[in-house]
C-alpha cells in the first residue's frame, strides 16, 4: 500500500482504568460480532442446508432423507455433454465466456469513464446519471428495450437499412453461437455505470498530496495513473470485482428478460439453470447440487484472489 | 478472535433461539376473505377474474388480492412455495396439473368434496380434468376454463388471396404454406421460444401418429412409442414445417407472432386459444377477419391445459369463504362470463353457448365431444402431459431440435427418451 | 490531476480537453440509447408500435400511457396504477439502507481500525456470503419468517406487542439487512484500508473513545463511499423481485417491483408496450433522484491537510 495509508501497526485500545479498559478491548468485536453470526446463521447455515438437500432425493419440496450423490453424478455427466449441448454443459460455459467478458469489460469501462470524468469537467451533475441510470431501470423492461433494438426485423438493423446501409448485418441475438454476446452488452450496459462510480469515489478518496508530489516530480498525466492511482485503487478493484461477478452469476433476469433462453436454450446461465430446477422442474436436488457447484467454482477462484489481496495488506 | 467467537456464538445461539420459538399459534386472518393468489395481473386476464371478486362481493366475502406475475406462473409458484414454507397459506392459488397433486401429496390442500357432491362437479366436469384436481378421492382444486393448444389461427383476407382452403392433413397443411410462400407472405408465424415450439410440436405428433400414439407417448410416456419411427416422422415433419418462419423467428414472444397474423404478414400461428385474445383486442371477428381451424389430423380431439384454482388446507374460520370462492369458481354463469373474455372454454361441459363467439362455440362443442369419446389428452408442453421435470426436458428437446442444436430426427428421438428418463 | 496541467501548451490542453467531453458525449449518447426507445415507446399509441419502427419519433405523441400507468392500469385485480406503491416500497427501502449501511460502517472500521488475530478470515467469510444464490435461500428464509410471525402473534397475544414481528415490509428488512451487509462492510472496508491511521491514533492519544472516532473522524470523511453504498443498497433492493413477491405479494404491502412485475408481465394477455415502458419509467424515479441526489457529494478532498496535520 502507500506510504501514507500503512496499516500496519494494528490499533490497540487505550490502556486507563480497568474496566473501562476491557469493555474498549472487546467493544470493536462486539459491534462486528451480530453482523458476522448473522452471516454465519443466514449464509454459512443455509449453505449447509442446500448442500444437505443435494444429496437427498428432494423434489417440489425439501426432503430430508439422504439417499447419494445421484444429482452430482447427473451434473457430472452433464459437463461432458457437448453434443447435442445438455443444458448444464452450456450454462457453464456461458457462465466463462460471459463472466469473463463481463466483469472485465466493466471494469475497464468503469475506469475509464471515472478517469474521463475526474479532470474536472463540467456537467459532470448530469453526465453521472446518464451512466448510472441503467441501474435504476427494472431489467423486465429494459430488457424488452434491447430486445427490439437488437432484433434485426425492428431496431437497429431495420433502422440502418432504412437509411441506405443495407449491408449491414447484425443477428447476434438470433444467433445460438452470438446470443450470449448479446447478453453481454445488455449487462456491461446496465453495470458498468456503478463501476463508474465505485472508482470515482475511490479517485476523490485518494489524498490529492501524493497526487500533487508526484506531479511537482514531473511525471507525466500517464505515468501518474499507472504508476500512482491506479495501484492506490486496488481495494476499490477488489470491491468491484466482489459486485460485478455476484452479478454475473446471479444473472438470470437479464438473460430471461432479452433472450428468453436464447435459440434452444443457448443464453443460459447457471443461475438460470438452477432457478429452473429448483423451483420450475421441481427437481430440488439437482438445483442444490449445481449451486454448490457453483459456490464451489466461485470460490476456487476468489479465494486466491482474496488471500493475495487480503495478505498483502496486512504485511 | 476468541472473544469475538464468544459473542458471535452467544448472537447466534440468540438468533436460532429467536427462529426456532413460537410454532404453536398461527396468523389469524378475516374470516370472510378470501386470499388468493394468481398470475392473472394484466388487462383481459384481470378483467376476467373481476367477475369472480364482483360475485364474492355479491355474497358478502372480501378478496384480497395476491398477484405475482411473470413466466407463466413460475414466479407465482415459487412464491407460493414460501408461503407455504413460511406456514401462511392462500386461500387458494391458481395452480397447474401437476403442482396441484403436488401439493396434495405433501398434504397441505384442503376438502372440497362436500361442495363437490352438492353442485354436482363429478358429472359435470370431463374426467381428465378430474385427474388433476381430485387427489384420493377429494376434491382439492377447482378448474376454471379449459384451453386448448391444437389450433390454427388463420389471417383470412391473406388466405383468400392466395385461394387456399382448410387444410384437412398436414401435407396439405404444408401445400397451403407453399401457397402462401408463393404469395410472398410468411408462411408461419412462430415465437422461437422452447415453449411455443413444444406447443406446435404437441399438435404436430398427434397429426403425424394419431390420437391412440399421442396418448401414448406424450400422456402415459410409453418409452417404445416415444422411440418409434412415428415419433422420428413427427421429429421430420417439425423439421419440415419450420422451414416456413420467417429469418426473425427466434426469441419472438407469441403475441408478436399473432400480430404478424392479424396484420397480414402472416398467413398461419399455431397457437392455443389464447391468441383469440389478441385478435379479439384488435377489434377482429372470428370467419370475417381470421379464422380457426384445429390444426389437421386432430380434428375430433382437443389437447388441452387448464387453469385450476388450488384450495388449500385453511383453519376452519377461514373455510366457508373458500367453499363460497370454489363454488363461485365452478357455478355456470361464472365460467360462460369468464371465458367468454379469456378465449378459453368453460371446464364444465353443460354451461351454455349463448355467449360464445364462434370458435368459441367450436371449442366448446369440440370439448364435450373429445370428453365423450376420450380424446382429451392432456398438452405436453403446457405440463398437462407429465410433470414438470418431464415436460421442461420434452421441452429442451424440441427446442434444441429446431435451432439446429440436435441435428436428426434419430438423435431427437435418442435426446427425448435419455432427458425422461433422466427426469423420472 | 487534470490532464490540462500537465499539457504543454495552450494547443494540446484543447485537443486534450476535446478529446475528453468527446468521449464523455459519445459514451453517453450510447448509454441512452435504450431510454430513447423506451421513451418514443412509451408516447405512441399501440397501432403505432405494432405498425412503426421502434426507433422512429412518435408522429402523434400521447401521455395517455404515462397518465394510464400512474392511475389506472391493472396491477392484479386493483386499477388503479402503481401510484400506490411507491410508499410501500419506500418504507421497505430506507430502513434496510439506513441499517445495512450503518452496520457496513462500523463492519468496516472494526475490520480496519480496531484488527484483532482473524480479521482476515472473518473479512473474507463475510465477503464470501455475497456469492449465496438467492435461490437457495429463498425457502428456508421463509421458513424462519414464518416462525417469527408466529412468535409475532404470541407476543402480540401476551405482552400486547409484536414488535413488528410477522409484518411483510419488516420482513424484507430483515432480509435485506441480512442479504446486504457483504456488501456494505465490503464497501467500506476497502475504503477505510486507504484512510490515514494516524488520525485515528492520534484522536485516541487524545482521548477519543471507539465511537466518538468513528462518528466524529470517520465518518465526516466518507462521503464518497456512503454515496456508492447508498445507491447499491437502495438499487438492488429498490429492484429486488424474488424475495419481495415471496414474502411481500399481497396488495397492501406490495413493493413498486412486484406491482411493475405484475403490470408488465402478462402470460396469455395482451401486452401494452406504451404502458409498460411508461410504468417502468416511473418506478425508477426514486431510484434515479438518489442517483442525482446523492451523486453531488461525491467530492473531493475532504481528507485533504488533515493527513499530516
Amino acid at each position: 500500500m502507500s506510504s501514507v495509508a500503512t496499516t500496519e501497526p494494528i490499533l490497540t485500545p487505550a490502556k486507563s482504568t480497568p474496566i473501562r479498559a476491557r469493555l474498549q478491548n472487546v467493544l470493536p468485536q462486539i459491534v462486528l460480532a451480530p453482523s458476522f453470526a448473522i452471516t454465519v446463521v443466514f449464509v454459512y447455515g443455509f449453505i449447509a442446508w442446500t448442500a444437505y438437500l443435494s444429496f437427498t432425493n428432494s423434489k417440489t419440496f425439501p426432503s430430508y432423507a439422504l439417499t447419494g450423490a445421484r444429482a452430482y453424478q447427473r451434473l457430472w455427466r452433464w459437463t461432458f455433454e457437448s453434443d447435442p449441448p445438455s443444458s448444464w454443459y452450456t450454462s457453464i460455459t456461458n457462465m466463462a465466456i460471459f463472466g469473463f467478458l463481463y466483469v472485465g469489460i466493466c471494469l475497464a469501462l468503469g475506469l475509464f469513464l471515472a478517469i474521463l470524468m475526474d479532470q474536472k469537467i463540467r456537467g459532470e451533475g448530469v453526465l453521472r446519471p446518464i451512466f448510472l441510470y441503467p441501474m435504476a431501470l427494472s431489467f423486465i423492461v429494459t430488457g424488452v428495450a434491447w430486445k427490439w433494438f437488437l432484433d434485426p426485423g425492428l431496431g437497429l438493423e431495420q433502422t440502418l437499412h432504412h437509411f441506405g446501409w443495407t449491408s449491414f448485418h447484425f443477428d447476434w441475438i438470433k444467433n445460438k453461437d452470438y446470443v450470449i454476446y448479446t447478453v453481454v452488452i445488455a449487462g456491461v450496459w446496465q453495470a458498468s455505470g456503478f463501476v463508474m462510480a465505485m472508482f470515482l469515489a475511490g479517485l476523490r478518496g485518494i489524498d490529492s498530496e501524493i497526487m500533487k508530489a508526484a506531479q511537482i516530480d514531473g511525471a507525466t498525466t500517464g505515468q501518474l495513473y499507472r504508476r500512482i492511482i491506479i495501484p492506490l485503487l486496488r481495494p476499490v478493484f477488489l470491491s468491484a470485482f466482489i459486485v460485478l461477478a455476484h452479478m454475473a452469476i446471479k444473472s438470470y433476469d437479464l438473460v430471461v428478460a432479452l433472450t428468453s433462453g436464447g435459440p434452444g436454450g443457448s443464453a443460459w446461465l447457471p443461475s438460470n439453470f438452477m432457478y429452473e430446477y429448483t423451483f420450475k422442474r421441481n427437481e430440488m436436488a439437482v438445483g442444490s447440487a449445481s449451486a454448490i457447484i457453483m459456490l464451489m467454482t466461485i470460490s476456487a477462484i476468489i479465494v486466491p484472489y482474496l488471500y493475495s489481496e487480503l495478505k498483502e495488506k496486512a504485511r | 478472535m476468541r472473544k469475538l467467537m464468544t459473542s458471535t456464538a452467544i448472537a447466534a445461539l440468540a438468533l436460532s433461539g429467536l427462529a426456532l420459538t413460537g410454532l404453536t399459534t398461527t396468523a389469524g386472518a378475516a374470516d370472510k376473505e378470501v386470499q388468493m393468489l394468481h398470475w392473472w395481473t394484466s388487462g383481459g386476464e384481470a378483467a376476467a377474474l373481476n367477475v369472480l371478486k364482483q360475485d364474492l362481493a355479491k355474497e358478502g366475502y372480501a378478496w384480497k388480492d395476491v398477484p405475482v406475475a411473470g413466466g407463466g406462473g413460475d414466479a407465482a409458484m415459487t412464491a407460493l412455495k414460501a408461503m407455504v414454507a413460511a406456514g401462511n397459506y392462500p386461500t387458494a392459488s391458481q395452480m397447474l396439473g401437476y403442482t396441484v397433486l403436488d401439493y396434495a401429496q405433501a398434504g397441505v390442500m384442503g376438502d372440497l368434496t362436500e361442495a363437490a357432491k352438492k353442485e354436482g362437479w363429478d358429472k359435470a366436469v370431463p374426467a381428465a380434468l378430474q385427474k388433476f384436481s381430485v387427489y384420493e378421492g377429494k376434491w382439492v382444486a377447482a378448474p376454471v376454463n379449459v384451453h386448448s393448444v391444437n389450433w390454427l389461427w388463420i389471417n383470412k383476407a391473406v388466405m383468400d388471396k392466395i385461394g387456399g382452403t382448410q387444410p384437412k392433413t398436414f401435407e396439405e397443411l404444408i401445400a397451403l404454406l407453399d401457397k402462401a410462400k408463393a404469395a410472398g407472405v410468411t408462411p408461419l408465424a412462430l415465437g422461437g421460444q422452447s415453449w411455443q415450439e413444444a406447443t406446435m410440436f404437441d399438435s404436430i405428433v398427434e397429426s403425424t401418429g394419431g390420437p391412440e400414439f399421442y396418448k401414448k407417448a406424450f400422456n402415459d410416456l410409453d418409452e417404445a412409442s416415444l422411440k418409434s419411427d412415428t415419433m422420428k416422422k413427427a421429429f421430420d415433419n417439425l423439421a419440415t414445417i419450420v422451414k416456413y418462419v420467417d429469418p426473425n423467428y427466434s426469441g419472438r414472444d407469441w403475441n408478436l407472432a399473432t400480430a404478424m397474423v392479424i396484420k397480414g404478414d402472416a398467413l398461419v400461428q399455431v397457437m392455443g386459444d389464447w391468441a383469440k385474445g389478441e385478435f379479439v383486442a384488435a377489434k377482429k371477428k372470428p370467419d370475417t377477419d381470421f379464422l380457426c381451424y384445429r390444426f389437421p389430423g386432430t380434428e375430433g380431439s382437443v389437447i388441452y391445459n387448464s387453469d385450476m384454482f388450488g384450495m388449500f388446507n385453511v383453519p376452519k374460520d377461514r373455510k366457508a369463504a373458500q367453499v363460497a370462492l370454489a363454488t363461485a369458481t365452478l357455478s355456470k354463469s361464472f365460467q360462460s362470463a369468464f371465458n367468454v373474455v379469456k378465449g378459453s372454454v368453460p371446464a364444465r361441459t353443460d354451461v351454455p353457448d349463448t355467449a360464445f363467439d364462434a370458435c368459441g362455440k367450436k371449442g366448446i362443442a369440440d370439448l364435450k365431444a373429445a370428453n365423450e369419446k376420450g380424446t382429451l389428452f392432456g398438452s405436453l408442453a403446457q405440463g398437462y402431459g407429465a410433470p414438470p421435470a418431464i415436460a421442461n426436458a420434452y421441452k429442451d428437446v424440441v427446442s434444441k431440435f429446431v435451432h439446429g442444436q440436435i441435428k436428426t430426427s434419430e438423435e431427437a428421438v435418442t435426446q427425448l427418451v435419455q432427458a425422461i428418463d433422466d427426469a423420472r | 490531476m487534470s490532464a490540462a496541467a500537465l499539457s504543454h501548451g495552450q494547443n494540446n490542453r484543447w485537443i486534450g480537453r476535446i478529446a475528453i467531453y468527446g468521449l464523455l458525449i459519445l459514451f453517453a449518447i450510447l448509454y441512452l440509447m435504450p431510454l430513447f426507445v423506451m421513451l418514443v415507446t412509451s408516447f405512441k399509441t399501440m397501432d403505432e408500435i405494432q405498425n412503426g419502427n421502434m426507433l422512429s419519433l412518435p408522429q402523434a405523441p400521447t401521455i395517455d400511457p404515462w397518465l394510464k400507468a400512474w392511475g389506472e392500469t391493472c396491477v392484479g385485480l386493483t386499477c388503479a396504477g402503481i401510484k400506490g406503491y411507491f410508499w410501500n416500497s419506500l418504507k421497505m427501502v430506507v430502513p434496510a439502507v439506513a441499517i445495512s449501511t450503518i452496520l457496513g460502517a462500523l463492519n468496516g472500521y472494526v475490520l480496519t481500525k480496531w484488527r484483532f488475530p482473524g480479521h482476515t478470515l472473518v473479512f473474507g467469510l463475510m465477503l464470501f456470503a455475497c456469492f449465496i444464490p438467492f435461490q437457495s435461500v429463498l425457502l428456508p428464509m421463509a421458513t424462519i419468517l414464518g416462525s417469527l410471525g408466529r412468535l409475532g402473534v404470541t407476543l402480540q397475544d401476551q405482552v400486547g406487542l409484536s414488535f413488528g414481528l410477522g409484518n411483510p415490509t419488516v420482513n424484507l428488512v430483515i432480509v435485506h439487512v441480512i442479504y446486504g451487509l457483504g456488501f456494505t462492510t465490503l464497501f467500506f472496508r476497502n475504503y477505510y484500508e486507504a484512510f490515514p491511521n494516524e488520525l485515528v491514533r492520534a484522536a485516541q492519544v487524545d482521548g477519543a473513545s471507539f465511537f466518538q472516532i468513528f462518528r466524529r473522524i470517520m465518518l465526516p470523511n466518507s462521503l464518497p463511499i456512503i454515496v456508492v453504498t447508498v445507491i447499491y443498497q437502495f438499487t438492488n433492493i429498490w429492484n429486488d423481485f424474488l424475495f419481495a413477491s415471496a414474502y411481500a405479494g399481497s396488495g397492501e404491502s406490495m413493493p413498486m417491483t412486484v406491482a411493475l412485475n405484475n403490470v408488465v408481465n402478462t402470460s396469455t394477455g395482451v401486452v401494452e408496450y406504451n404502458v409498460n415502458m411508461a410504468a417502468a419509467m416511473i418506478a425508477a424515479m426514486p431510484t434515479l433522484l438518489v442517483y442525482i441526489v446523492a451523486g453531488r457529494y461525491f467530492v473531493r478532498g475532504l481528507m485533504a491537510g488533515a493527513v499530516k496535520g
